[in-house]
C-alpha cells in the first residue's frame, strides 16, 4: 500500500520587542542569569501582567502579512502546568480567542507553488531555562516572559520539502516585516511539525505524532523524512501509530518517544482574569496594514530614526530591498548599525561587484559578517585587521574567528605586554621622549607608531596611546 | 482622650495642629499593643518599635523646621498580611510563604507610604484569604475584642480586630467574597469593599483575581472615606484597574441626611436562615434611614440563591491557578528532601498549604478540568452575569440596597471549623456584591443580647462609593453604635 504524508506545523517565533510581553524587562540574552527580571516575570506573589503594545502590534502585522483575519476582541488565557522554568505555574497564552486566524502563506516546492492555510497565530510568553549542573538544577528566568507568536497551520503539507519551503517563506516574511530575527539555531524560530500517514486517496486523517527539538532547516528535513520512514514501516507491517510526542535525537539521527497521549497534560485553559479582553480597533489594523508594505522612502526614514544612520548611509542601504534586508538581518544579530553600515558600504559593496555577484547571493552571510564585526567591537582585532582579512572571508567559508586564530591576528591588549613594548620604545628614543616631556605633544604620534611597528601592528592603538600618556605625564 | 481612642480623622487633626508628635503616636500605640495584643492576637508581624520610633523622631524633627503634613502622615495603620510590604515579611497566613520578604510594595501601600504613614504591622487572616474566621491561619486564630471566645470573622479578621481593639487607627483589608465586610460586622467597625477596579490590586497576593479588592477597615464612615481618598485611582500596573475619576469622598458628608435617595430592600436577603436579632437590628436601621428622608422599596434579586455556588466555582478555579506558583522552586517554603521534582512539588504543597486551601485548590482544579469546564466554570460565569444583571436592573430603580452582612453575629471559636459548608454560608449576603463587582460597606447597627456587634450592609452602583458613604455616614451620625467600645478581658 502507498501512503500519503500529512503534515501541519506549529512555529514559535520570538518577537523582536525591546521589552518582555508583560513587563518592562529588556529582552537581551547572554547576560548573567536572572539579571533581566522583575517581580512580574519572576512570578512574585501579587505582581500583575500588563500587555506590551509593541508585541500586539507585531502580532497584528504578522497576521496581516500572513493574510489572516485580525480579531478585534481577543483574550489571553492561562495554560496551567508545573515546571521549574515556568515561574507562575501557568503560561499566559491565548486559547479560544487568538489574535489572528484564517490566513494562508504560499510555498514553492518542486517547481510548483501551493497555499498553506494558517489556522491561527496567537501571542504568548516564553518560559525560562533550566540549567542542569552536577550540584543540582538551576533556573534562569532572563528569557521568561519574552514575547512569542505561535503560528499554526492546517495539515496542508505533504513532504519534508514542502515543510522546509513553507518554513523558509515564513521566515522571510517575519524577517522582512521586522518582527523576528529568524535565527533557528538560537531558538528565535522554533518549529514543531505534527505528522501522520494515511492510505493514498483517503480523506481521513491518520493518528498524528508531534515532533520536537528541531532547530535547523536540515533537522526539519531529516526528522520528517525519518518519521515518514518509521511510520510507513509500522503501518506496512500491520502495526498502529501511537499518538505521542517524539524528540529528534541529533546524535542518533532518529526520533524517540518523549511522552505518550496518556501522559499529556490537562492544561485547564481559562481566560486570564488579570488581563481584560484585548480590543483592537479597525483604524489600528489599517494603520499597521500600511506598514507591512513599506516603501523604500519609508524604509529610508525608518533607517534614519531607528538606527540613527546619516542620510547618505540610509540612501545607499535602501537603494535595493535586498541590500536593506541584508543590513537589517545584520542589525538584528548585532545592534551596532553604524559599524555595520560603514563596513557594508566600504568593504562588502566593493567585493561584490569585483566577484561579479550581488548581495542576494553574497558569499558572506549576515551571520558571518556580524561574526567579524563582533571581533572588532570586543577589541579582539582592530578595524584595520578586519578590513585586511575581509577578502579571505569573502573567498572562503571559514568564520572570522577561525581566520583570526589561524593567522594569530588577535590584537595585543594585555597591559603587561604593552607596558614592556612601551618601555622598549622609550629606551630607544630618548630624544623624542625628552621633546614630548618638553611640551611637544605631536611627538606622541611618532612614539605610538614605533610601538605599533614593534608589535607587528597587533597592539591595540588606543591602549598604547593611553599608556604612553600616563607613563610620560609629569 | 487617650490617643488610641481617636478616629483617623481626630488623630489627623491633632497631628496637623501639632497637638501630638509622631513619637507620641508611636509610643501610645505600642503601649496599647503591649497591653491587649496577647489577648486579641491581631498581628502576624509587628513592625520594629525602635526603628519606628527613630522614623517618628526624624519626622518630628523635619516638621519642626517646616510644618507641612499629608493626611496619612504618622498615622499608625495596619496592613493585612496578603498585601506586599517591601522589607517586611508577607505570609498570607500560610506556611508556604515562610521566609518570603517582598522586594516591592503593593500600589495601595506605596500610596500610603508616599504620605509617610506608619506601617504598624501585618495582620492575621485565613490562609490566602480563604475562610471567614481567621481560624484557617497557619499562625493561629485572632480573637474578637468584644468576646475573646468568639471569632473576629474573616478573612480580614486581624485587621478588623486590630481596629476594634485600638491597636491601629485604621487598617487595610481585602475582600473576595466578604472578607472586609464580614469581619467588620463581627468586630463592630466599618469595612468598605470598593468597586472592583477602584483600588489597584498590584501587590495584593491573589486569591481570586476577578473578585479580590483592597479596602479600608476603620472606626467610622468618615475614616473609610479618608482612606479611600488615598487608595483609589488608576494604576498602569494593574490592567483591571479602572480609569474612573476619583472624587474627594468626604465631600458628600456635607449632607447629613439621605433625602432623595431610593433605598431598595432585597427580599432574598431577609429570608429563612437569618438570625432574629440580626433581622431586627437591620429592620430598625431601615427605619432610621427612612426617618432621614430615604424612600424604601422592596426589590428582588432572583439569582441570589445561586450566588454561593457560583462563587465557590469561580473563586476556587482562579485560586487553583493563582496558587500554582507556590511550588518550592523560587521562594518561600520547600520540603526538606525529596528524590525528584514531582515528589518535591507534592511534598512542598502537601506540607506548605493548610486544609482549607487544599480543599479549594482541588475544587478549582476539578472545575477547570477538561470535560468539566463547560458544566462548572463556563456555567458559573454565565450565572455570574445573571447576578450582575439582577443588580443592574434594580439599580435602574433604586440608588442603594440595604441588607444584613452576616446571618448571625460572630460565632464561637471552633464552632464551624469542622463544617466547611456552614462556614461558606456565613458569606451568603456578601458574595453577591463581590460577583457583581459593586461597592458595599458594612457598618455597626446594633448588638446581640450576648453583647456582640451586628452589622448592616449598604450596596451601591459601580463607582458610586460616594452615594454609599453618604448614606452610611448619615446613619452613623443619627445613631450611637460607633461610640460603644469593647472592654477586652
Amino acid at each position: 500500500m502507498t501512503f500519503e504524508t500529512v503534515i501541519g506545523l506549529e512555529v514559535h517565533a520570538q518577537l523582536r520587542t525591546q521589552s518582555k510581553m508583560f513587563c518592562g524587562c529588556a529582552t537581551e540574552f547572554g547576560l548573567p542569569a536572572n539579571t533581566r527580571t522583575c517581580p512580574v516575570c519572576l512570578g512574585l506573589p501579587g505582581a500583575l501582567p500588563v500587555v506590551n503594545k509593541r508585541a500586539v502590534e507585531m502580532a497584528i502585522r504578522t497576521g496581516l502579512a500572513l493574510n489572516c483575519t485580525v480579531r478585534t476582541t481577543n483574550q489571553f488565557a492561562r495554560k496551567n502546568y508545573f515546571y521549574p522554568d515556568l515561574p507562575k505555574g501557568y503560561q499566559i497564552s491565548q486559547y479560544d480567542r487568538p489574535i489572528c486566524e484564517h490566513g494562508w502563506l504560499e510555498l514553492q516546492a518542486n517547481g510548483t507553488s501551493k497555499k498553506v492555510r494558517i489556522r491561527r497565530a496567537h501571542l504568548e510568553e516564553d518560559a525560562g531555562k533550566n540549567i542542569h549542573a552536577d550540584a543540582g538544577s538551576l533556573v534562569d528566568l532572563n528569557r521568561a516572559g519574552t514575547p512569542l507568536i505561535e503560528i499554526v497551520t492546517e495539515p496542508d503539507m505533504r513532504s519534508a520539502d514542502e515543510v522546509v519551503s513553507y518554513l523558509k517563506s515564513l521566515r522571510d516574511v517575519l524577517m522582512y516585516i521586522g518582527v523576528c530575527d529568524g535565527n533557528m539555531e538560537q531558538g528565535s524560530l522554533r518549529c514543531e511539525p505534527n505528522l501522520s500517514l494515511r492510505p493514498a486517496g483517503s480523506g481521513e486523517l491518520g493518528t498524528k505524532v508531534e515532533l520536537k527539538n528541531i532547530n535547523s532547516f536540515k533537522f526539519v528535513k531529516d526528522a520528517i523524512e525519518y518519521e515518514i520512514k518509521r511510520q510507513t514501516k509500522v503501518l506496512s507491517e500491520g502495526g498502529t501509530i501511537c499518538q505521542e510526542t517524539r524528540l529528534w535525537d541529533i546524535e542518533r539521527n532518529q526520533t524517540a518517544v518523549m511522552r505518550s497521549k496518556e501522559e499529556a497534560h490537562d492544561y485547564r485553559y481559562f481566560p486570564d482574569p488579570d488581563l481584560v479582553p484585548l480590543v483592537i480597533s479597525e483604524e489600528w489594523i489599517e494603520e499597521l496594514r500600511a506598514t507591512i508594505q513599506e516603501l523604500p522612502k519609508d524604509r529610508h526614514r525608518r533607517f534614519l530614526q531607528d538606527y540613527g544612520l546619516p542620510d547618505y548611509d540610509a540612501c545607499v542601504l535602501t537603494s535595493s530591498r535586498a541590500l536593506a534586508d541584508y543590513f537589517e538581518a545584520c542589525v538584528a544579530l548585532f545592534a551596532e548599525p553604524k559599524l555595520i553600515s560603514n563596513f557594508v558600504m566600504s568593504e562588502l559593496l566593493r567585493e561584490l561587484p569585483q566577484a561579479g555577484t550581488t548581495v542576494e547571493s553574497s558569499p558572506v552571510s549576515p551571520e558571518r559578517l556580524v561574526g567579524l564585526l563582533q571581533l572588532v567591537h570586543d577589541g579582539t582585532i582592530s578595524l584595520k585587521v578586519a578590513k585586511e582579512i575581509f577578502p579571505e572571508l569573502f573567498a572562503g567559508d571559514k568564520s572570522a574567528a577561525q581566520l583570526v586564530e589561524e593567522k594569530g591576528l588577535r590584537q595585543l591588549s594585555d597591559e603587561g605586554e604593552l607596558q614592556s613594548l612601551i618601555d622598549a620604545v622609550i629606551d630607544q628614543h630618548p630624544a623624542q621622549v625628552a621633546q614630548y616631556r618638553g611640551g611637544k605633544e605631536t611627538v606622541l604620534g611618532f612614539l605610538v607608531g614605533q610601538a605599533m611597528k614593534r608589535s607587528g601592528g597587533k597592539a591595540n592603538p588606543q591602549k598604547v596611546n593611553a599608556l604612553f600618556k600616563t607613563r610620560l605625564s609629569p | 482622650m487617650s490617643l488610641v481612642k481617636c478616629t483617623l480623622k481626630e488623630l489627623q487633626d491633632r497631628f496637623t495642629r501639632g497637638d501630638v508628635s509622631a513619637v507620641e503616636i508611636v509610643r501610645s500605640y505600642f503601649l496599647r499593643i503591649s497591653v491587649v495584643e496577647s489577648k486579641v492576637k491581631a498581628y502576624i508581624t509587628l513592625n520594629d518599635k525602635e526603628s519606628m520610633l527613630s522614623q517618628a523622631e526624624a519626622l518630628d524633627h523635619a516638621l519642626s523646621a517646616w510644618r507641612k503634613t499629608e493626611p496619612m502622615m504618622a498615622m499608625p495603620i495596619a496592613v493585612k498580611d496578603n498585601i506586599c510590604t517591601e522589607g517586611l515579611p508577607t505570609t498570607c497566613g500560610s506556611r508556604i510563604l515562610g521566609g518570603f520578604v517582598p522586594p516591592y510594595s503593593a500600589t495601595a501601600v506605596a500610596a500610603l507610604r508616599l504620605q509617610q504613614y506608619f506601617l504598624i504591622g501585618k495582620t492575621n487572616l485565613d490562609e490566602f484569604g480563604m475562610g471567614s474566621s481567621t481560624e484557617y491561619s497557619a499562625f493561629g486564630a485572632s480573637r474578637n475584642p468584644w468576646n475573646l471566645s468568639h471569632v473576629p470573622g474573616g478573612s480580614s479578621g486581624g485587621s478588623a480586630a486590630a481596629v476594634a481593639a485600638d491597636e491601629c487607627v485604621a487598617a487595610l483589608g481585602t475582600d473576595t467574597g466578604g472578607s472586609i465586610r464580614q469581619p467588620a460586622a463581627c468586630c463592630g467597625v466599618v469595612g468598605l469593599k470598593p468597586t472592583y477596579g477602584r483600588v489597584s490590586r498590584y501587590g495584593l497576593i491573589a486569591f481570586a483575581s476577578s473578585l479580590d479588592q483592597i479596602g479600608p477597615i476603620t472606626k467610622d464612615v468618615m475614616d473609610a472615606a479618608l482612606m479611600l481618598n488615598v487608595l483609589a485611582g488608576h494604576d498602569a500596573r494593574d490592567s483591571t484597574s479602572a480609569d474612573a475619576s476619583v472624587p474627594d469622598f468626604t465631600r458628600v458628608f456635607k449632607k447629613k441626611d439621605v433625602k432623595k435617595l431610593k433605598i431598595g430592600v432585597p427580599l432574598e436577603f431577609f429570608a429563612e436562615g437569618l438570625d432574629e436579632e440580626v433581622y431586627d437590628a437591620v429592620g430598625e436601621a431601615l427605619a432610621v434611614l427612612e426617618d432621614l428622608g430615604g424612600t424604601m422599596e422592596e426589590v428582588s434579586l432572583p439569582h441570589t440563591g445561586a450566588a454561593v455556588a457560583t462563587y465557590y466555582i469561580v473563586a476556587t478555579a482562579e485560586a487553583s491557578s493563582n496558587l500554582a506558583r507556590y511550588d518550592g522552586v523560587k521562594y518561600g517554603f520547600r520540603t526538606k528532601e525529596s528524590p525528584g521534582l514531582p515528589e518535591m512539588y507534592r511534598a512542598t504543597r502537601q506540607e506548605g498549604f493548610g486544609p482549607e486551601v487544599k480543599r479549594r485548590i482541588m475544587l478549582g482544579t476539578y472545575a477547570l478540568s477538561s470535560g468539566y469546564y463547560d458544566a462548572y466554570y463556563a456555567k458559573a460565569q454565565a450565572v455570574r452575569t445573571l447576578i450582575r444583571e439582577d443588580f443592574d436592573r434594580v439599580f435602574r430603580d433604586v440608588d442603594l440596597l440595604v441588607t444584613p452582612v452576616m446571618p448571625t453575629p460572630a460565632f464561637q471559636l471552633g464552632e464551624k471549623i469542622e463544617d466547611p459548608l456552614q462556614m461558606y454560608l456565613s458569606d451568603l449576603y456578601t458574595i453577591s456584591a463581590s460577583l457583581a463587582g459593586i461597592p458595599a460597606i458594612s457598618l455597626p447597627c446594633g448588638f446581640s443580647r450576648k453583647g456582640l456587634p451586628i452589622g448592616m450592609q449598604i450596596l451601591g452602583r459601580p463607582f458610586e462609593e460616594d452615594v454609599v458613604l453618604r448614606a452610611a455616614r448619615a446613619y452613623e451620625l443619627a445613631t450611637d453604635w460607633r461610640k460603644k467600645r469593647p472592654r477586652i478581658r
